[in-house]
């Protein structure tokens, strides 16, 4: 036995949970690698084995196609392309995985975001023969951009490169530079053959000259909970949905973030600016003298005062102060550009408002990590906007709290997802301009 | 570190450093009182299903009488009590039932004190709108055709369903809060963004979404949250002896609609089920496991997926599961 690699899910030891995305550009092997993982750690179960070998027969590929492991769409399978996320789910004794393989290509940008939205860490996979292209920079500013601190560079098809070491140095050099640029902590820079196999869950002997971790090893070493870590701010509470208990008693639901909520609080809803003090936190399960983040949970108020969905809780003194004026990085994602003027609505935690572009002040550009001025946004482009209201929220910089810091962009029309937008200006390590 | 920092300077190059400042503390910090996986997987699917509550104006909970529709009952009940429930409960029963499971979708219902609707595939079938595929054939595919008239006639804009990504590769693919066009077709190359965890339910007249708040839980992950919260399941769950046929790799049940044709032979054997749906078409497995704890066991220690070992009408096509999405299908 193995005891690191072999599927552990019913182990008592694994509640610990990492959630990761696979990102990168187009064919540097995102979803070769995850098929290779999730096949080397024995997650593959016989009948899903069966299926992609006679997948990967049908379609001229000798053995098995390990892209076919999350590639699952006919689409993907014909066109050897990933369109969409998928998501699989992995154990090992050491801790539970949560995985987003997403797609390379700039047209599916927005699936990407999606999956790295919600990743505490991701994987960037960097073919070596081809170095880093425009999309593996744009992949890597993204998750930036969305909080993700944590990489780890999968240095891909080193058997093509011949393990040639100096290929290897190439990559890792410039992913350590970007990462320094984008404030993410200095990313371990793994050589593999997703193809082959080599460092991924086993260590290779092709790369005499690597002593470091093979990609399992960083996974199940990196630090998991990112999403959670913003537990030692301001409470925020965000109202979901009022239950009504016979005795006509208003309970106000929600997930908690940003800090822990506890009995005897004072606090205030927001925008309405309504004072009272938490009287109860209850659950289905009984009451609580305090509610952590993650976790969903109804509050009682000392005072019968009227909060409904959309508004917020927070505790007094350390609210966020509500306004209709949001200066915001967008992430664009629809084929019509904005441009200063255009109406939508604004998602932002439970609260719908309709919205308008005032200004479109500055693109992002990718490769240089430098703003520059622009009066609109085409599709995939990074922006900083402003945004005016038509009722106020009560926002977070998103650096602060990802929940209160982030909205999405709806198309009035179609009811689209335009955007994906933090609150406050893009904050990346530094640029050229001010070096 | 040894690199000093610095920021993009716009617009407030103070601000920002404040802001940055309070991103780099130490992972660490928020683990101390991180809740366990289970409790997170649960907070998740209370939070979407107040979404959807609050967002669609006429949603409705599909329960089957299976393993993951309990599980979305409880939750149910941890999202809205005291509250009642802002949606009625819907069964699409194919008329090819397990009789246990359909007495305790009456029993869980009725302790529940919640509005029943039960959408019909012989009814669609006795009007016409399917055709009769014939005795003992699956009715799982027509399903479809039900779920999408039940969703017009009770004009329905969302339905709550207990599907996980887990199960199967195209559901792999499928948001939380998954888009439907007036055909009720799912069009796996256009899924709206789903950023964070901003849910966003609008959908314009005719439109409806499919919500599966149990998206990233896994066969094991259920199991164990209906040991921790003492969820009844229907007794099929667990290994009883019962007459089977093998029949497609898979042992099915006999029954009324299931009886063994020339050549093959029933057998007693001990077995339990991993899955719920039509009985032409789902298998049982062969078991030992009589208690919760020896069916974790068991499925910790699978070799074989839930869908590979229980359902014959995934292995008709590599893409059974996305074709039938397409149509209309969970």
């Amino acid at each position: 036995m193995e005891p690191d690699h072999v599927a552990g899910e019913g182990s008592p030891a694994a509640t610990d949970l990492l959630r990761f995305a696979a990102v990168g550009s187009v064919d540097d092997g995102k979803s070769t690698l995850i098929g290779r993982l999730l096949h080397d750690t024995k997650q593959l179960t016989t009948d899903q084995i069966d299926a992609l070998s006679a997948a990967s027969r049908r379609r001229g590929s000798q053995g098995v196609d390990l892209s076919f492991v999350t590639d699952g769409l006919k689409a993907e399978r014909e066109q050897g392309i990933t369109i969409d996320v998928a998501y699989r789910y992995a154990a090992t004794p050491r801790r539970k995985f949560v995985i987003a393989d997403t797609p390379g290509h700039v047209q599916y940008t927005r699936n990407m975001a999606t999956g790295a939205s919600t990743a505490d860490l991701v994987v960037v996979v960097v073919d070596v023969t081809a170095g880093l292209r425009e999309q593996t920079r744009r992949h890597c500013c993204i998750a930036a951009l969305l909080g993700v601190r944590h990489m780890v560079v999968a240095a891909n098809k080193m058997d093509l490169a011949g393990w040639d070491r100096g290929a290897y140095d190439k990559v890792a050099g410039a992913m350590e530079e970007l990462a320094a640029r984008l404030g993410i902590e200095t990313p371990v820079v793994i050589p593999v053959s997703a193809l082959l196999g080599d460092n991924v869950a086993e260590h290779s002997a092709s790369a005499p000259w690597y002593d470091g971790p093979s990609v399992l090893e960083a996974l199940e070493h990196a630090p998991a909970g990112a999403w959670a870590v913003q537990g030692d701010g301001g409470a925020r509470l965000p109202v979901q949905w009022v239950v009504r208990s016979d005795d006509g008693t208003r309970q106000y639901a929600g997930m908690v973030s940003g800090g822990v909520l506890r009995v005897g609080d004072d606090v205030v809803a927001l925008p309405s600016g309504a004072r009272s003090r938490v009287a109860r936190i209850a659950t289905f399960d009984g009451p609580l003298e305090e509610a952590t983040p993650s976790l969903s949970v109804t509050v009682e108020l000392e005072d019968d005062v009227d909060v409904g969905r959309g508004e917020l809780i927070a505790p007094v003194g350390d609210a966020p102060e509500p306004t209709t004026e949001v200066l915001a990085t967008l992430c664009w994602f629809s084929p019509e550009p904005v441009r200063a003027g255009k109406r939508y609505r604004v998602k932002h935690t439970t609260r719908v408002v309709p919205a308008r572009v005032t200004a479109v002040e500055a693109r992002l550009d990718v490769g240089t990590l430098a703003l520059e001025a622009a009066d609109e946004l085409g599709d995939n482009d990074i922006g900083v906007t402003v945004l005016s209201l038509g009722s106020p929220i009560a926002a977070d910089p998103y650096r602060v709290n990802r929940v209160t810091g982030s909205f999405v962009v709806i198309d009035e029309g179609t009811n689209a997802t335009v955007a994906a937008g933090m609150v406050g200006p893009p904050v990346l390590a530094a640029s050229p301009s001010t070096r | 570190m040894t690199n000093q920092i610095k920021i993009l300077v716009f617009p407030d190059p103070h601000d920002l450093m404040t802001t940055f400042a309070l991103d780099n503390r130490p992972a660490e910090q928020g683990l101390r009182t991180r809740p366990d996986h289970l409790s997170l997987l649960e907070a998740h699917a209370i939070f979407v299903l107040r979404e959807v509550a609050a967002e669609c104006e006429r949603p409705v909970l599909l329960f089957s009488g299976g393993k993951d529709s309990a599980v979305l009952l409880r939750l149910a009940e941890k999202a809205f009590r005291p509250g009642r429930f802002p949606f009625p409960v819907m069964h699409v029963d194919t008329g090819h039932n397990f009789s246990e499971v359909i007495d305790f979708r009456d029993r869980r219902v009725a302790e529940l004190g919640e509005q029943l609707v039960v959408a019909s595939v012989q009814r669609s079938i006795d009007e016409g709108r399917v055709p009769d595929p014939g005795p003992g054939a699956s009715r799982n595919r027509l399903q479809s055709v039900t779920l999408l008239d039940a969703i017009a006639e009770h004009r329905f804009d969302a339905c709550i369903g207990g599907a996980r990504r887990d199960e199967d590769k195209a559901r792999a693919k499928e948001r939380v809060l998954s888009f439907r066009d007036s055909f009720g077709q799912w069009d796996p190359r256009n899924q709206r963004p789903e950023l964070w965890h901003l849910y966003h339910g609008t959908v314009r007249p005719g439109e409806h979404l499919r919500a599966f708040p149990l998206s990233d839980w896994t066969e094991l992950d259920v199991w164990q949250y209906v040991r921790r919260e003492g969820i009844e399941l229907p007794d099929i769950y667990y290994a009883h002896e019962r007459p089977v046929v093998p029949r497609d790799g898979m042992l099915l049940a006999v029954s009324e609609w299931v009886a063994p044709r020339p050549g093959e032979a029933t057998e007693d054997a001990v077995v339990r089920f991993r899955t719920v749906g039509d009985a032409t078409c789902t298998g049982a497995v062969r078991s030992s496991a009589r208690t919760i704890d020896e069916v974790i066991a068991e499925v910790a220690a699978s070799t074989v997926s839930e869908r590979g070992a229980t359902r014959a009408d995934d292995k008709f096509s590599e893409t059974a599961m996305e074709d039938r999405k397409r149509e209309g299908y969970f």
